[in-house]
């Protein structure tokens, strides 16, 4: 025993002595000498001896040979030995079970110990041996250890509750431990209180149904006051389970607001993020106009800013949680820039990730500084950091007109450094630059030609490529550069390819008499040398489009580009509201949901934000959302692409290989005008009868399977922006059309009796009549007037009745309408007042046109455009509608939407939903945004799910009437 | 929850391995050393995903320590676990090294087991630890002892045990701050800020009730609008009140009370520890301008001409103060002249270091050396890295003045006068950058 002391008084003086030397490799036969060792009888010798098996086991050694030697060590007074025992029993059990009942008894004599740290630890213990034999014998000690008077072994059994579970959640739910367990949630002390609320969310989680947390103002409030005594940890597991409450009101969501937010001021950065998590998800609940919402707004700031001043490992999650937090709620930081300035000794993750958030709170205030910054950047050694610091000179062009000039020239110094990768960054944001500021800039591009040679990475050369052909009747010798590109044409990445064909036949379109000969052979070359599938089907669309059409062909090769959006890298409004709800963990590191990157049923749950009391009232509680089959092969929401992400490389998960932004912007969903560009076969699919759409629905169950099924098919721009250019070319028919009503019986008009509806043909909005005469005599002199109305809608024309209407004739007329009469806001809005006069009277009558009319055919949104304008609507301004009943797909769905000018701009499929997004045109310029969501998974749930969001919200509920109209028939 | 935590040398041999959930398989060990601690490249992310499995890492010295999980865990709650989980191992054996941990591993298991349950954190407050995990076993101890160190370490002030005496009751407070700074090299600030620490050294009887009172801005001015004068705040010199930007307390601090009343009152733990940590943004003084003329002549010699200037009471002396010049990679010589302080060309750092062992306020001084630069072909730019000041002060750049430290023991017989106070400003560089 002397000994001993003394081995621990050495080791506190740091003596050579000591327990390093139970590491050095042993010779063979070890296991046979410790195997005597351990069934020594002096006391000290069997300690030793457990230790070098411990430190055989740490660094790798199999020493489940002395299994019943070491449990025979076991029974002893000594802690430190029994401890040991149990390191290696935690080890080793599960391999040799049958041994490990040995262990029982000592745990259940020890679980009535006088002493609780002996209680605990034996509980503690007998958690963590996963054999399924001794669970059953755990039962009975777990079960007073929950009841103990001592708080140490009652927060102990609380974890021993999670484990058991983890092993037997049969057994714990059949033994009743759960009611346990929820009781300690009322304990007196908070430890206990915080470690059982950690094991019920953890049981939860693996639960999603069940209401076992069954959270509840009352249960609640003991949370909250537990908060305010319990460990730093247990805070963190308190604020946790909050974020997972919904709380009914604004009034109990500010209450909680107002008492979570003191842990803003914990020196633990987890406590600070867990209580951020907890305010971001309950403020959506508090009315805007609130003061206690501004002052929330602010508090909320300096804690974050607080957070960069932790060590670098905190400041990069801090970093990627304040990313989030940016995207979602802009006003918090907006006057914070500096503090993202980049150190010169952060570590290159930190760098990165504040670069990111730079460009992000850039605006039209700060960009001078910003811009300094940035310049600074683009000199430093890291070179990953060098391109994102490049790429953001070229965001900020984009994003604040103002200071693109000085972006452009900063841009053009740093290609004079002819430093290899800053020129490539440099040509690729210049190109982007192009797109969002044409005809002002392109003064530079004598000085980009120079660096042709430069250029060794495709996005680089695509870029440059791109500005050769869209520019090519400024470039005297675009033809020669083009031609040297093309004699590598094979060695070179699908992106250049396809860069090239397209380049090549732009500056065909333009200077067609010198370069027939290249545009033969670069056709040739992807056409008949190519076995990429994309590029030989550009290469034939071009062909036959040039042989058959060059007026059309230049139409659709030299179409006007739309612009391209402010913000790239932007989360996707759902992907990020769920992130919100995930802040401080690893999703809101990875920026990914938890269901890529946990296995099995944990974590799949998807959380929501709260809707703000008072806007359409969602149908289902926030929290409970949807819950997958649980299947492995649900398909990740992919986040929307980004330019400059490199970080989501770096994190190197199976992300989805970024989106290569070749200069024409990719674009998913389907546009039906340029399916005829593939030859007409689906032309007899689409039908020919006006009111068949039913049939067509049906119809077009079997075609995404003939479409090039590029919804979110990572192709850089391959065929995508050939579809896109058909759109509004060839208008489908089969639009929606409601059938014909009474507006005006014949009672009411002196025998006139008028009938009609509204229709949407070829771009114009018609009103179609159907004039009957009941009179006796005849009727002529027709005319129309409108009443002032929401839209302008007004007749294009007269109204069109050549002939006389005799007694008992009926006559069919349509009426062309214009959308620039004047404009009066009507109640409803789609109200339209109308006098008809004929030889007879005059007669009013008022009706009722379907939104969908107004809906234009260029409608269609921009991905990147979309997802800017959907964060920048107030949620205030989202409507939610449910459509009962609707037996169809999305992809049916999307179609029948399509036809009447909903289109479909990126389908997510998330757990047996399919999320359709969509956008409108309103004929006065109104975008309207829609989600639609559609169950899959689920036949006997058949009702979709709409989210309209629009600047001018008093259209949703038209919108929406429109959407069921359309899909219901 | 946490899945399992490692602790690696340099070599990436594991030293400990501690396996809490099932779905963390001994693979998951190798898989860290070869991925990361065996990568050749930088490390590019504290998080690090592979096959579906997340590991967090932070190093120390040449020890890398690695927590590992499958799940959506709090990530903010892991690191902040592993830089608490190296606090409480220096606590208990210094230094963390290779040596120590080897020689320690038994004990650093029965941390382990205590401090993390089932992955998840637990009670890691050194003070309670040690009552009973002490190497030494538990066998002596009396069933009042024991039920008073489990009530401590479940308690509501886990941090302080009971009965403590001391003769002498004494309370040190250290106001820490370190100034930060980027400079244009035209003299215009581009970002500065204060972060402060105040460290407490307590030696105090019983379980006494402290109150922390200084001149935050949003306090006096209450006071000053209630009508009552503040002698403190009046009689000390220069600003009155400070901008209080944001500040975090140390667990034993009342938050709400802070939250309602911003009063600071707490039973601090006994010995050393952190109270609070604060940044301020408005009017810092800056203790030092750095004046850089930096002057290419031709392409193989450079002209470097830098001016400090101390900004501060002439009565006050600043000490350590080191500039460092950093100069090109190409630099083959290197002549210095200084007016004060010793300067020296180091090579293997790429700067010239000068330094300075003392000076007082509102004096400048000056340094100016000629750099011959080797001919290259490197077609890019010298970077030109900032100059770095290293500096430190004996009073706090934010201004922050201490009002007063009561403490209130109503149940053993000392009053707070009784109580021995020891106040001490220190100001020092953190990163005092200019740029050239």
């Amino acid at each position: 025993m002397e000994w001993a002391n003394q081995l621990c008084e050495n080791r506190q003086f740091g003596s050579k002595m000591t327990d390093s030397k139970y590491f050095t490799t042993t010779k063979k036969g070890e296991i046979f000498e410790l195997k005597a060792e351990l069934n020594s009888d002096k006391k000290e010798k069997k300690k030793e001896a457990v230790k070098k098996v411990i430190a055989s086991m740490t660094v790798g050694k199999d020493v489940s040979a002395l299994f019943p030697d070491v449990v025979n060590c076991m029974q002893t007074d000594n802690l430190e030995l029994k401890k040991l025992v149990y390191l290696y029993l935690m080890n080793y059990a599960k391999s040799q079970p049958d041994m490990a009942i040995m262990a029982v008894n000592t745990f259940v004599k020890d679980c009535e110990d006088p002493n609780p740290l002996i209680r605990a630890l034996a509980v503690r213990t007998m958690g963590c041996i996963r054999v399924d034999k001794i669970t059953e014998y755990l039962c009975e000690p777990l079960r007073k250890c929950l009841k103990d008077e001592d708080p140490y072994v009652r927060k102990t059994a609380a974890v021993c509750v999670a484990k058991l579970h983890d092993i037997n959640a049969q057994l714990v739910e059949d033994q009743g431990f759960l009611d346990t367990l929820k009781d300690l949630i009322s304990d007196s002390n908070p430890m206990v209180v915080a470690n059982a609320v950690a094991a019920l969310s953890e049981i939860a989680e693996s639960h999603p149904n069940s209401n076992l947390l069954d959270l509840n103002p009352q249960s609640i409030n003991k949370l909250l006051t537990a908060l305010n005594e319990c460990t730093e940890w247990g805070q963190i597991f308190i604020l946790d389970c909050l974020a997972n409450y919904a709380p009914r009101d604004d009034r109990e969501s500010q209450s909680i607001c107002e008492r979570v937010t003191p842990r803003l001021s914990h020196a633990n950065s987890a406590v600070v993020l867990s209580a951020v998590k907890v305010l971001m998800k309950f403020m959506e609940m508090l009315p805007k106009d609130l003061d206690y919402y501004g002052t929330l707004l602010k508090k909320l700031a300096p804690p974050l800013v607080t957070l960069l001043s932790a060590e670098p490992e905190l400041q990069y999650v801090a970093l990627r949680n304040i990313n989030l937090i940016v995207q979602k709620r802009p006003e918090i930081l907006k006057h914070e820039m500096k503090v993202f300035f980049v150190k010169y000794n952060d570590p290159i993750y930190v760098k990165l990730e504040k670069l990111d958030i730079m460009i992000r709170l850039a605006s039209q205030a700060n960009i001078a500084q910003v811009l300094a910054e940035l310049k600074e950047y683009a000199t430093e050694v890291d070179v990953d950091f060098v391109r994102k610091a490049v790429r953001a000179i070229g965001r900020c062009a984009i994003k604040v007109e103002q200071s693109a000039e000085r972006c452009v020239s900063t841009l053009l110094d740093l290609i004079q450094t002819k430093v290899n990768y800053v020129v490539q960054e440099a040509i690729v944001v210049i190109k982007d630059i192009f797109r969002k500021y044409p005809n002002k800039y392109e003064s530079v591009i004598a000085t980009l030609c120079e660096n042709l040679d430069s250029l060794d990475e495709p996005e680089a050369r695509a870029a440059m490529i791109w500005i050769v052909g869209e520019y090519a009747e400024r470039i005297d010798n675009a033809d020669e550069l083009l031609e040297s590109f093309l004699e590598g044409f094979h060695d070179e990445s699908t992106q250049v390819q396809l860069q090239l064909l397209t380049a090549i036949v732009k500056l065909f379109l333009k200077k067609p008499t010198e370069t027939q000969e290249l545009v033969q052979q670069v056709l040739s070359l992807a056409t008949q040398d190519s076995d990429n599938p994309d590029l030989r089907d550009r290469g034939y669309i071009y062909w036959r489009l040039l042989s058959t059409d060059p007026v059309a062909a230049k139409e659709v090769v030299l179409a006007e580009k739309p612009l391209i959006s402010e913000e790239t890298d932007l989360i996707e409004p759902t992907l990020l509201e769920e992130l919100i709800c995930h802040i401080g963990t690893l999703a809101s590191v990875y920026h990914k949901p938890p269901s890529a990157f946990v296995e099995g049923s944990r974590g799949v749950m998807h959380k929501r934000l709260p809707a703000r009391t008072g806007s359409g009232e969602s149908t289902e509680s926030p929290d409970v959302g949807t819950i997958a089959g649980g299947s492995g092969t649900e398909t990740a929401p992919s986040i929307i692409p980004s330019q400059g992400d490199l970080l989501g490389d770096l994190l190197n998960l199976d992300l989805a290989p970024p989106t290569t932004t070749g200069p024409p912007p990719p674009t998913s969903g389907m546009q039906m005008g340029g399916m005829d560009l593939l030859g007409g076969g689906l032309d007899s699919l689409l039908g020919g009868d006006i009111g068949g759409s039913a049939a067509m629905g049906a119809g077009f169950g079997a075609v995404p399977a003939v479409m090039p099924a590029s919804l979110n098919a990572p192709m850089g721009g391959g065929l995508g922006d050939l579809f896109d250019l058909g759109g509004g070319v060839g208008m489908p028919l089969g639009a929606y059309i409601p059938p014909k009503t009474v507006w005006l019986p014949a009672m009411k008009a002196k025998g006139l009796e008028i009938s009609g509806t509204f229709a949407r043909r070829a771009g114009v909005i018609q009103m179609e009549l159907t004039l009957t005469n009941k009179a006796m005599s005849v009727m002529t002199d027709f005319a129309i007037q409108f009443n002032r109305n929401s839209f302008g809608l007004a007749p294009a024309g007269p109204l069109q009745v050549l002939s006389p209407l005799s007694p008992n004739q009926t006559i069919e007329v349509s009426l062309p309408l214009s959308t620039v009469g004047p404009v009066m806001k009507m109640e409803p809005l789609n109200n339209l007042q109308v006098a008809v006069k004929n030889n007879i009277d005059v007669f009013y009558f008022s009706c009722q046109y379907p939104i969908s009319m107004l809906f234009v055919e260029d409608g269609k949104m921009e991905r990147q455009v979309f997802l800017a304008t959907w964060k920048d609507i107030p949620n205030e301004n989202e409507s939610q509608f449910q459509i009962k009943d609707c037996h169809l797909n999305s992809d049916a769905a999307s179609n029948k939407l399509q036809a009447s000018n909903i289109f479909t701009i990126a389908k997510r499929t998330v757990e047996g939903q399919d999320m359709l997004y969509m956008s409108i045109k309103l004929s006065n310029g109104i975008w309207v945004l829609a989600e639609l969501r559609v169950q899959t998974g689920n036949p006997n749930y058949t009702d979709l799910e709409i989210s309209v969001k629009c600047r001018a919200p008093e259209v949703s509920q038209c919108v929406f009437q429109c959407c069921e109209a359309v899909l219901k028939n | 929850m946490i899945g399992g935590l490692f602790i690696y040398n340099h070599k990436g041999e594991v030293l400990i391995s501690r396996v809490y959930r099932d779905d963390i398989g001994r693979h998951a060990v190798d898989a860290f050393r070869v991925n990361v601690i065996h990568a050749r490249q930088q490390v590019r992310s504290p998080v690090t995903n592979i096959a579906r499995t997340s590991f967090f890492h932070v190093k120390r010295s040449n020890i890398w320590l690695a927590a590992v999980t499958k799940q959506n865990v709090n990530a903010a709650m892991v690191f902040e676990f592993l830089y608490k989980m190296c606090d409480v191992m220096a606590a208990y054996f210094g230094k963390i090294s290779e040596e120590n941990i080897k020689n320690n591993f038994v004990l650093i298991y029965e941390l382990l087991d205590e401090i993390l349950d089932f992955g998840y954190p637990q009670n890691s407050e050194t003070g309670a630890l040690k009552t009973f995990i002490t190497q030494q076993g538990i066998k002596g101890q009396t069933k009042e002892e024991q039920s008073q160190i489990t009530s401590q370490v479940t308690g509501q002030i886990g941090w302080r045990r009971e009965g403590i005496k001391y003769r002498r009751n004494e309370l040190f407070l250290d106001v820490l701050e370190s100034v930060n700074l980027l400079m244009s090299p035209q003299g215009q600030v581009l970002s500065a800020h204060v972060s402060g620490r105040v460290v407490m050294k307590s030696y105090l009887s019983g379980m006494p009730e402290c109150k922390f009172g200084m001149n935050d801005k949003i306090v006096i001015d209450k006071a000053g609008k209630g009508g009552v004068t503040d002698d403190v705040a009046k009689s000390t010199t220069g600003k009155q009140s400070i901008a209080i930007d944001d500040c975090t307390f140390n667990q034993c601090v009342r938050l709400s009370k802070f939250d309602s009343e911003r009063s600071i009152s707490f039973i601090p733990p006994d010995g050393e520890y952190e109270l609070m940590r604060y940044r301020t943004t408005k009017d810092i003084i800056l203790p030092f301008r750095v004046i850089p003329l930096v002057r290419e002549v031709g392409r193989t010699k450079l002209e470097v001409k830098v001016v400090i200037k101390s900004n501060f009471k002439p009565s006050l002396l600043a000490q350590k103060i080191e500039v460092r010049i950093p100069t090109p990679l190409n630099t083959s010589g290197v002549q210095v002249i200084c007016m004060k302080g010793k300067a020296k060309y180091k090579a293997s750092e790429n700067a010239i270091v000068w330094k300075i062992k003392r000076m007082a306020g509102m004096k400048e001084s000056q340094i100016s050396a000629e750099i011959e630069l080797l001919p290259t072909n490197d077609k890019k730019k010298w970077a030109r890295p900032p100059i770095s000041m290293n500096f430190e002060v004996p009073f706090a750049p934010s201004g922050l003045k201490v009002r007063y430290l009561k403490v209130f023991e109503s149940k053993l017989n000392y009053s707070d006068h009784d109580v021995i106070k020891w106040v001490r400003y220190i100001g020092r560089s953190g990163i005092y950058e200019t740029r050239c």
